[in-house]
């Protein structure tokens, strides 16, 4: 897949210290971005993306040529409105978009990475990130917005960052991942893991992929972000393109062949080592341990204005964890505004068309912006 | 806007950091950061109305106020108000040991149960009194706990705290509660509000 020509890439000379404790110098960042940036420089949002995700926010995705993971939330006219807000997204590193990740070639040995690639955390993305913001001329964000991991990633960014971004907005996330969420993601790496293909990660040099396990990793995880009720009201148990029973082990189910069909696509378009490291990042991120026990220790020192909005039907990152960062953030005096979205559409809510989210979200922006330019 | 707003406003020193608690579609915080130039936070219960109030730029969180004030630390506001709504909570007085504990001082109004309107309804009637500040049915009311002006003026003094301002409002104009009008004022005043303190 020749990816290359389509994307942008920063290449940070910066030494970087990562939490393993290597350290990593002109590294390639690839971004992309949406919209133009003002004269005053103070109309950029930094965009972080999930698992799964990369920097092509909105718009085709010239590598997949599918619709951009968050086309429903960003673009001209809508939540993160392109006409208004330049928009900066970077693949994580780690990743394989084009970002350093596993999939690179090792100088030393001219072999890819694979396994060899260091361990990263949440923290190592974000401080790669705000190299962006040199490289664009951008001393103050507008905003820093991302669901999920890249909920994270905005937590972790304004606790690295105070005065970085004048607004924040964590959407479906949590500070510290839970007992559950490592369970998930130990479930989809153990997948990848089992596939013979994988070869300890050494799969490229043989030529090979590990997408059996990499698809069953999806299939699984897939399953985590869609809520019961949205699945039966989905699928039922309506069968596929078929009458009755089979008595065998094919899809008889719309639900099967939805999930096997979510895992070979999901193949094409994701790097197995990739989904190793990245999964790992998540399963280290505890803001609340590296405050020593006081997640509010993390934003003492920001003047960020917050937005926090969860989803009903998500019992991935619940309602009462989001509630957890608005707690502490009221507890140091910050600014901070939560909703709960009513939705049946689990913890993918956020990147789906659910019209109650799309609204609060361009609200919460545009009047924060306008009071800004007031 | 509800007439007592502005009454509200007038007990509110300017630049107050103020939590609205039950804060409805925001036209009070916003009367207040216009005229007030508070710095102003909202609780709503409602998601509806949470949703009004961002579309006004207003910081609104979604909760409940006899859970969720717990996570407000000791005075982190200049004052907490509290409109109309103490009579529907469950226990109205670790509310308003909560709101004193939140806040430096509490603005709480309530709905009086002993204006005359109120007591003819149930003399003549003989069923609850149905008046415009009090529009539900017995079986549909949030309204679980009624009081009138007086039984406030009670509650002050067996739970504790300081009633620094007390004002009536009749037919829009407002007056001050005192000890020797407060048997007219509990019979006239549509609404009570009360300025208090720990």
């Amino acid at each position: 897949m020749n990816i290359k020509q389509n994307i942008k890439t920063l290449i940070v000379e910066k030494p970087l210290k990562l939490d393993c404790g290597q350290t990593i110098n002109n590294f390639p960042l690839a971004y992309e971005t949406y919209g133009s940036l003002n004269n005053e420089k103070d109309n950029a949002i930094l965009v972080f993306h999930a698992l799964t995700g990369d920097q092509f926010v909105t718009g085709i995705n010239p590598v997949t040529k599918k619709d951009g993971w968050w086309s429903y939330a960003v673009g001209s006219g809508k939540s993160i409105d392109t006409d208004k807000y330049f928009v900066i997204c970077a693949n994580v590193i780690g990743g394989c978009m084009g970002s350093f990740g596993p999939s690179h070639e090792n100088p030393k040995t001219k072999k890819i990475y694979g396994t060899d690639f260091p361990v990263i955390t949440i923290n190592d993305m974000v401080n790669a990130q705000i190299n962006l913001l040199d490289f664009f001329g951008i001393k103050k964000l507008f905003s820093v917005v991302g669901g999920s991991m890249g909920g994270m990633q905005v937590l972790q960014f304004i606790s690295n960052y105070p005065d970085k971004a004048k607004t924040a907005v964590p959407i479906a996330c949590t500070s510290s991942h839970s007992a559950q969420n490592i369970a998930f993601n130990e479930l989809g790496r153990q997948a990848i893991a089992a596939d013979h293909n994988w070869s300890n990660g050494d799969y490229d040099s043989k030529n090979i992929v590990p997408d059996k396990g990499l698809a069953v990793a999806r299939m699984a995880a897939h399953i985590t972000y869609l809520s019961k009720k949205g699945l039966q009201e989905k699928f039922g148990r309506k069968l596929q393109e078929r009458d009755d029973l089979k008595f065998g082990f094919d899809a008889d189910f719309q639900i099967e062949s939805y999930l096997r069909y979510q895992g070979s696509v999901f193949v094409d378009r994701f790097d197995a080592n990739s989904y190793l490291y990245i999964t790992r990042a998540m399963d280290y991120f505890d803001l609340v341990k590296q405050f020593n026990g006081n997640l509010s220790d993390a934003f003492k020192n920001t003047k960020a204005k917050f937005f926090i909005i969860s989803f009903t039907s998500d019992w991935l990152y619940p309602t009462q964890e989001n509630k957890d960062i608005v707690i502490a953030l009221n507890a140091v005096g910050a600014n901070v505004g939560f909703v709960e979205i009513e939705s049946d559409k689990g913890h993918d809510s956020f990147l789906l068309n659910v019209p109650d989210f799309l609204k609060a979200l361009k609200n919460f922006l545009d009047k924060s912006y306008a009071e800004k330019h007031s | 806007m509800k007439p007592e707003y502005k009454i509200i406003s007038n007990l509110i020193e300017k630049n107050a950091k103020v939590l609205d608690v039950g804060c409805d579609d925001g036209t009070l915080m916003e009367f207040l950061k216009t005229n007030k130039n508070s710095n102003i936070r909202g609780i709503e219960i409602s998601k509806e109305k949470v949703q009004i109030c961002i579309s006004k730029g207003l910081t609104v969180i979604e909760g409940n106020a006899e859970f969720d004030l717990k996570q407000f630390p000791n005075d982190s506001f200049d004052y907490v108000v509290l409109g109309q709504t103490l009579q529907a909570f469950i226990n109205p007085e670790a509310v308003i040991k909560e709101l004193l504990r939140v806040g430096n001082k509490a603005i709480v109004t309530i709905p009086n149960f002993g204006h005359w309107k109120v007591r003819l309804n149930l003399l003549f009637k003989g069923t609850m009194p149905i008046t415009n500040s009090l529009p539900h049915d017995w079986y549909n009311t949030p309204n679980i706990h009624m009081c009138t002006i007086r039984d406030f003026v009670r509650f002050s003094k067996i739970i504790n705290f300081k009633i620094f301002k007390s004002l009536a409002l009749i037919n829009e104009n407002v007056s001050d509660i005192n000890n020797s009008n407060l048997i007219f004022k509990n019979l006239f005043g549509e609404l009570g509000i009360f300025l208090i303190e720990k």
